[in-house]
């Protein structure tokens, strides 16, 4: 459904995207996760047809973003990271004029509106102006929006920027929902590791690079074992004298010095009697997207 | 074709509605030239010779507050809805300023009541042919509004163009003095001032006296100044580029 091939893409001699490659698989949920800053709305803006990449191709729904752009934003529905409705329209308005933006009108329009109103919870809300409405349902009122031409792709950018927990699990269950339902294709970019657990396969994006790709199981299956992490004072020391011990390779970050170990639970307490009064605190946890992250990049997602 | 028109109406119509929602704009738009308009008119005796100057800074001002909504939608996200849909962007661009067009000929329409005050007395016929150039002027004004406000990504950015360029634009239109009256290269300035043309227009429908340019000539370049600006703004909006387009 989404090819990616060889993206590269400069804003004047600032390199945005470097050789990205990737594809997405019909009814799939994939996800971008990465810093800010770390090519993640670059990639979605050539995605969405917003900008022309400055190397390679892109394909979406089986036609070319550069060459076909009206043919891909006929099959593609889009939920910008910044709002796009209008606030001084209603939801039943803001969602009719982007049907006829889409040539559609009339009898099948209607059906549209109702059947995305309902699907989203929106039913008992369409009179209401969107300026009055919270940040949760607007972000509903949005995807009803992405949703009226029946695209067979999903790009959503950040889309639970700005919710609460609540809120954005709501939206999660929306999405899932989506996909088994109407077997759409959805693409999503997010810094919230909570949200890319929840895709079937993801790429990280760090700096313009893909720095791993594959499900979260088996990124998290790149870190063997567990996840220790020891707060102290002198960072430095404490990695050099854990790795000529222990003979494995600490990173250090934040003040913080982390461990990737098998059996996390004995390295802990030989750790804590082998450095007596080194170590200020002692955290484990099992791997997680963002030890991936830091493991690939040397460099936190948040 | 209801592909192509279909966007226009809808982003026509969005215009309409969200102006009905804030009548506030309305005063805003009409009072401002109307107070010009009387000070300078009673101030020197000369109501009716300013007449159409403040007819036309009445439709200028609005079609410079519609067009800054480009800008606002911009900001607010809105364009990014219209230019991810399939719609033509010469649809959405041609939607886009007939609908400020529209509310600039409103406005321009309403001014057109205080007509009697400068000594006017409109019938019917007269009333179609001035709603007509009034429309004309409305459209190629928000063409002008359009062009500016693409590229722009702050009000700021805008007013500032407004004061340098737009106003003096209108200054030496025929606004203020006539272009028979004008001296050196403000003659000039004059001639080669689309605007110029509008104002004469407008004169010659309520036969005021005009001395130059003529009612055909002026008719001419003003509609040409519209196509042109139309054009103008759809190969903006159709640009592809490297750079996010809003």
């Amino acid at each position: 459904m989404i090819e990616v091939r060889n993206l590269t893409h400069r804003y004047g001699g600032r390199v945005a995207l470097s050789h990205v490659e990737f594809q997405v698989q019909r009814g799939e949920i994939f996800g971008l996760l990465g810093p800010n800053g770390g090519g993640k709305s670059t990639l979605f803006r050539i995605l969405s047809t917003m900008m022309i990449p400055t190397e390679g191709h892109a394909v979406v729904a089986g036609h070319d973003v550069e060459r076909e752009p009206a043919a891909v934003r006929r099959h593609v529905g889009v939920v910008f990271q910044t709002q796009s409705l209008d606030k001084a329209l209603t939801v039943q308005e803001n969602l009719r004029s982007q049907g006829h933006l889409h040539g559609l009108s009339g009898a099948v329009l209607r059906e549209r509106m109702e059947g995305a109103m309902e699907r989203l919870g929106l039913a008992d809300r369409r009179k209401d102006l969107v300026e009055t409405l919270s940040g949760g349902l607007r972000r509903r009122v949005e995807i009803a929006k992405a949703l009226l031409h029946r695209p067979q792709v999903l790009l959503m950018d950040e889309a639970s920027t700005g919710l609460d927990p609540a809120a954005r699990r709501e939206l999660s269950n929306h999405v899932q929902s989506l996909r088994e339902q109407e077997g759409v294709t959805i693409l999503l970019t997010t810094h919230i590791l909570e949200e890319a657990d929840r895709c079937d396969r993801l790429v990280l994006l760090h700096q313009g690079k893909i720095v791993a790709q594959g499900t979260p199981a088996e990124l998290r299956a790149r870190i063997g074992g567990d996840v220790v992490v020891l707060a102290t004072g002198d960072t430095a020391s404490l990695a050099g004298r854990i790795e000529r011990q222990f003979g494995v390779r600490p990173s250090v970050m934040d003040g913080q010095v982390r461990v990737e170990i098998p059996n996390g639970h004995r390295f802990i307490t030989e750790v804590v009697e082998a450095f007596p009064g080194a170590i200020e605190s002692v955290g484990l946890h099992k791997p997680t997207l963002e030890d991936v992250f830091v493991r690939e990049t040397g460099a936190s997602i948040e | 074709m209801s592909s192509f028109f279909m966007p226009a109406a809808t982003l026509w119509q969005r215009e309409l509605v969200r102006f009905w929602r804030q009548k506030s704009r309305l005063l805003g738009v009409i009072a401002s030239p109307l107070v010009i308009w009387l000070l300078i008119g009673y101030g020197s005796n000369t109501l009716g010779r300013f007449y159409s100057g403040a007819l036309v800074l009445t439709v200028m001002f609005s079609a410079i507050f519609s067009t800054i909504s480009i800008i606002e939608d911009r900001r607010e996200g809105f364009l990014l809805s219209m230019l991810v849909s399939p719609a033509p962007r010469s649809s959405l661009v041609l939607g886009k300023i007939l609908g400020a067009a529209t509310l600039a000929w409103i406005q321009g329409l309403i001014f057109l009541a205080f007509a009697p005050l400068a000594g006017l007395h409109i019938d019917a016929a007269e009333l179609l042919a001035v709603a007509g150039v009034i429309f004309l002027i409305s459209f190629t004004l928000t063409g002008l509004g359009f062009v500016i406000a693409w590229k722009m990504d702050s009000t700021a950015g805008f007013h500032a163009i407004m004061n340098l360029l737009l106003l003096p634009m209108w200054m030496v239109s025929g606004s203020l003095f006539p272009l028979s009256e004008a001296q050196g290269w403000v003659k000039t300035l004059m001639r080669i001032n689309p605007l110029t043309y509008a104002i004469s227009l407008l004169n010659h429908t309520l036969r005021m006296p005009v001395v130059a340019p003529g009612a055909l000539e002026s008719l001419v370049v003003t509609i040409a100044f519209g196509l042109g600006l139309l054009a103008a703004c759809s190969i903006l909006a159709a640009q592809k580029n490297t750079r996010s387009a809003a």
